[in-house]
C-alpha cells in the first residue's frame, strides 16, 4: 500500500470511530437531559440555560438549611447532578435570605431574578419573586370541593390569600351549605409546594407543577381591552383628521342623496 | 522502613481521603473549609474553585459563567500549570483510588499482560470530542456522563446508582487495560496532561544511581513519561507524569527524587 493510500485510510479510520463514538455519546445523553416535571430551585434560569449553566457542584443543596433540595444522582432519572426538590416529601421553607441562590457559583440560580427594589432603588432580596412552580388543585379528589370542611392548604400557605384563597360556592347537593374552595392565584404562586406537602388526601390533591407545563399562553393577539394597556398599540390613529375629497362634505350629505 | 517505602503513597491516600472528608463535612456538618464538590468548591469561605475543564465545555455550549465561576477556574488553572502538574490525577481525583486498587490486584494476581492494545492519545480525542459535542448538544457534553464526576459527587452527596459506573471503571482497569481509564480514556486527565506539562514540580532521575531493575516503569500507571530512566538524568518533562511519587517510592538506589524542572544534578555533574 503506498503511504498516500495508508494515510488516507487512516484518516478516514479516524473519522468514522470520532463520528461513531460521537453517535454514541449523544445516544447515551438523549432523554438524560429532559426531564420536565423537575423543580428547581428559586431563582433558577429558564430550563434549557439552567441545564447549561450548572456546574453540578450542589453547594446550593448544602445551603439549604431545611434539606429540602436534593442533587440527582444516577438512578433518579432526573439529569444528573442538578438539584431539584420534591415538596411532597420536603417543599422548599420560603427562607429570606434565599441561603441557596447566594450559594451559586456559576449563575445558573440568578439573584437578579429575585431581586426587588423599592422607592429609592434600594435592592434586596424577595423570596416571594421567585417562580420555581405553581401549584395546580385536582378538584375531583379535594375533599374540600365535596363540600367536607378542609384549609390544610390555605393555612400552609406562606402567602395566604394571595397565593391561594378560599372562595365561597353555594353546594348544591344540601342546598344550604357552603362549599369553601381552595383556588390558586398565578401572580401570586411561588411553587413552594408547602400546600401539597400539608394536603391530607392519600395521593395530594394540590400539586405543584414546573409554570411552564402547568399554565397555557394566550400569546400577542389578545389583549384585554377593558385592562390600561401597558403601552400604546402601534396602530392607534393620530389626532389629525384625515381629509379627503369625499370627507370635505358631510356624510349625512351624501349618503342621502338621490332621495 | 516498611512505611517508608511508601511514603508518598500513604501521603497521597491521607490528601485524598482529607480532601474528601472536608467536602463531606462540608456538607453535613457545615465545615466551611471546603464545600461543594470538584467541579465546583468554595474554599475557607472565599476562595471560589472551578474545574477549567468543565468552564470550558459550557464556553463551548455557548453560555458564559459568573466572574466568581470563572476567577475559580484561573486559581485551579493557575495552581496545577505553574506549580503542580498533573497532580490533581494524583493527589485529588478520587477515581485514582479505584484504578489504583484495580492495578494492585492485577499486581497480585500476578498478570504481566497489558490487555487491550488502546492508545493512550485517545483521552485527547475524546477531550476534543467533548468540546465538539458540547455546542451540538447544548451542554457540558463530558459533564454529563463523566464517572469522576459521578464518583466525586456521589461521594459528597449521595451516590444513587452511580456505583455502576465506578465498578465499570475498576472492572476496566482490571480486566481489559492496565490502567486503562486513567491512562487512556478519562478525558480529563487528558486536559490535565496538557496543562501540566510547563509546571515547575517535577521528578528527577539520576541515571548514577539507577540500577536498571526498571522497578519505577512497573510500577508507573503512566509508562510512556519514564522513557529518559537509564539512559539520562533530568527530570521527567512529560505532561503525562502525573506527580505521584510513587517511582520516588520503589527505587531503592534513590535515582528518583522530587526536584524541579530547572537546574542539573549534581551527581551528573562530576559523572565518571
Amino acid at each position: 500500500m503506498s503511504e498516500r493510500r495508508e494515510f488516507l485510510v487512516k484518516g478516514i479510520r479516524g473519522i468514522g470511530l470520532a463520528v461513531m463514538g460521537g453517535l454514541a455519546w449523544t445516544g447515551i445523553m438523549d432523554g438524560k437531559k429532559a426531564y420536565p416535571l423537575i423543580l428547581r430551585p428559586p431563582a433558577a434560569l429558564p430550563e434549557e440555560e439552567f441545564l447549561v449553566k450548572c456546574l453540578k457542584c450542589g453547594q446550593c443543596v448544602e445551603a439549604c438549611p431545611y434539606d429540602s433540595l436534593v442533587l440527582a444522582s444516577p438512578g433518579d432519572e432526573r439529569p444528573i447532578g442538578t438539584p431539584y426538590y420534591i415538596p411532597r416529601k420536603r417543599p422548599c421553607f420560603m427562607c429570606k435570605d434565599i441561603p441557596c441562590v447566594k450559594a451559586c457559583p456559576s449563575g445558573a440560580l440568578d439573584p437578579e431574578l429575585v431581586t426587588e427594589r423599592d422607592e429609592k432603588g434600594m435592592e434586596r432580596l424577595s423570596i416571594n419573586r421567585s417562580k420555581m412552580g405553581i401549584a395546580a388543585i385536582d378538584r375531583e379528589s379535594c375533599i374540600a370541593y365535596w363540600g367536607i370542611q378542609c384549609d390544610a392548604c390555605y393555612r400552609k400557605c406562606p402567602r395566604m390569600d394571595k397565593a391561594l384563597s378560599i372562595e365561597y360556592i353555594k353546594n348544591d347537593r344540601t342546598g344550604k351549605h357552603t362549599i369553601m374552595a381552595p383556588v390558586v392565584h398565578s401572580d401570586a404562586c411561588t411553587g413552594c409546594g408547602l400546600c401539597e406537602s400539608v394536603c391530607i388526601t392519600k395521593k395530594a390533591s394540590i400539586f405543584v407543577l414546573p409554570r411552564k407545563v402547568a399554565m397555557g399562553e394566550t400569546g400577542g393577539h389578545y389583549q384585554k381591552g377593558w385592562e390600561k394597556l401597558a403601552e400604546e398599540p402601534a396602530m392607534v390613529p393620530e389626532e389629525a383628521p384625515t381629509v379627503t375629497p369625499r370627507s370635505s362634505r358631510n356624510p349625512m350629505d351624501y349618503l342621502n342623496e338621490g332621495l | 522502613m516498611r512505611i517508608m517505602a511508601q511514603k508518598w503513597l500513604i501521603l497521597r491516600r491521607i490528601t485524598q481521603l482529607s480532601i474528601f472528608l472536608l467536602f463531606i463535612a462540608g456538607n453535613l456538618l457545615g465545615w466551611t473549609v471546603l464545600r461543594g464538590d470538584l467541579s465546583a468548591g468554595k474554599l475557607l469561605d472565599t476562595v471560589p474553585l472551578t474545574d477549567p475543564f468543565a468552564i470550558l465545555q459550557i464556553l463551548a455550549a455557548g453560555s458564559l459563567l459568573s466572574l466568581d465561576a470563572l476567577a475559580g477556574g484561573l486559581i485551579v488553572l493557575l495552581f496545577y500549570s505553574l506549580l503542580a502538574g498533573r497532580a490533581f490525577c494524583g493527589w485529588v481525583c478520587p477515581m485514582n483510588m479505584v484504578t489504583d486498587g484495580a492495578n494492585r490486584l492485577r499486581r497480585s494476581l500476578g498478570w504481566k499482560t497489558d490487555g487491550w492494545r488502546v492508545s493512550s492519545r485517545t483521552r485527547y480525542w475524546i477531550m476534543a470530542m467533548a468540546l465538539v459535542l458540547s455546542p451540538i448538544l447544548g451542554v457540558a457534553a463530558f459533564e454529563w456522563i463523566s464517572p469522576v464526576s459521578i464518583l466525586h459527587r456521589g461521594l459528597i452527596y449521595g451516590m444513587g446508582m452511580g456505583w455502576t459506573a465506578v465498578a465499570a471503571v475498576f472492572l476496566f482497569d482490571l480486566m481489559a487495560v492496565r490502567n486503562g481509564f486513567c491512562g487512556h480514556l478519562c478525558p480529563l486527565g487528558g486536559f490535565w496532561s496538557l496543562i501540566g506539562r510547563f509546571s515547575l514540580i517535577r521528578v528527577r532521575h539520576n541515571r548514577e544511581q539507577c540500577s536498571l531493575c526498571m522497578d519505577c516503569v512497573n510500577i508507573c500507571p503512566e509508562r510512556q513519561v519514564l522513557g529518559m530512566v537509564g539512559k539520562e538524568s533530568g527530570p521527567l518533562l512529560s505532561g503525562e507524569c502525573l506527580n505521584c511519587g510513587r517511582c520516588i517510592d520503589v527505587c531503592e538506589t534513590k535515582a528518583m527524587k522530587w526536584g524541579t524542572r530547572f537546574g542539573k544534578d549534581q551527581q551528573s555533574a562530576v559523572s565518571p
